[in-house]
């Protein structure tokens, strides 16, 4: 990409995210704007897709809400987006999860990453 | 009837407005930008500058453009462009325009060459409906009747046909300036702009009124 145009968005990049990857269990601080008062909401789930790079870079989190699922795309390094929290690593090997939307319950667990030691 | 700039598109990408939503912007870099001839209705008949950009090595340029450059003791531009302006006496040869003119502007039109796609039939140039793939038609892409027969026996002027499709003069209007950052010469403009990345985009102050 242009020189100039990295330039430009090393601006918007402004902010410390943790390693993002698919399968991993997070919780996203997102700021909601209601009248003229702010607050901050959490949206729990797993990242089942990751995509774009800089500041294009979107994560999908799923979660399973009232026995509904909920997907939502989040741009990452949006202004609106406070903060993200890894709770859990996932160990997956797919670059994306869509085969969780056809499980329920207990299938849609995903196996915990453990860190090789040394 | 007003001055503009003259910019090398760069490319696309996205910025977060204050309350956090992503806009795509196509960035704009504008080069020096010299006027290198004033023209006035007592002498030429019509109010216009004269501008150039993008500087060249003498000898990509003919005799005749380097007479003219040199006549003021200009450097030698590649790209020379007029615009219409009401008050061409308040501009003087050698004095540089600058984006700050675009500055307070809210929207703008913006001119450009489109990419060529080349000799193209008449389904991609004219959005023509193509025939069925298979039960044995043979009648895929073809452009069909192109008229009737004894009478008129000629083909209509301005029949869609296939051709040459694109590389032509683009102008689109009320395009939203999302920044104008004087110290870089950057213009970020709301939405894509017609041609390919590092050509050269007019974009003047939209004539258009909108609400």
């Amino acid at each position: 990409m242009n020189p100039i145009i990295n330039e430009l968005e090393k601006q918007y990049l402004d902010k410390e995210l943790p390693d993002l990857n698919p399968g991993d269990t997070v919780k996203v601080f997102v700021r909601i704007i209601e009248g003229n008062k702010e607050r901050t909401q959490a949206f729990e789930g797993t990242i089942i897709k990751k995509r774009g790079g800089g500041i294009n870079k979107t994560i999908t989190v799923r979660k399973i809400f009232q026995g509904i699922g909920v997907e939502r795309v989040f741009a990452v390094y949006s202004p609106r987006v406070e903060k993200i929290a890894i709770l859990k690593r996932g160990d997956v090997r797919r670059a994306k999860l869509y085969y969780l939307r056809e499980l329920s319950g207990k299938a849609t667990r995903i196996k915990e990453k453990i860190e090789k030691r040394g | 009837m007003t001055l503009g700039v003259i910019g090398k598109k760069l490319g696309m990408t996205q910025v977060f407005d204050e309350q956090g939503l992503a806009i795509p912007v196509t960035v704009i870099k504008v080069d020096n930008i010299v006027v290198t001839q004033v023209k006035t209705v007592e002498k030429d008949g019509y109010n216009a500058i004269q501008v150039g950009t993008v500087p060249a090595k003498e000898k990509h340029l003919t005799k005749a453009q380097i007479g003219h450059l040199k006549k003021n003791q200009l450097e030698n531009f590649r790209h020379l462009q007029e615009f219409r302006i009401d008050n061409p006496q308040d501009y003087k040869v050698g004095q540089s325009i600058e984006v700050s003119i675009l500055e307070n502007i809210e929207k703008v039109d913006v001119v450009g060459t489109s990419i060529g796609k080349g000799f193209q039939g008449t389904v991609k140039r004219w959005n023509f409906s193509r025939g069925p793939m298979g039960h044995g038609s043979k009648n895929h892409r073809a452009p069909g009747s192109i008229g009737a027969g004894t009478t008129p026996g000629r083909v209509i002027k301005g029949k869609k046909m296939a051709g040459n499709m694109g590389n032509e003069r683009v102008t689109v209007t009320k395009l939203k300036l999302v920044k104008v950052d004087s110290e870089n010469s950057l213009i970020l403009i709301k939405g894509a702009v017609p041609g390919p990345e590092g050509k050269l985009v007019t974009i003047k102050p939209s004539r258009i009124k909108w609400n």
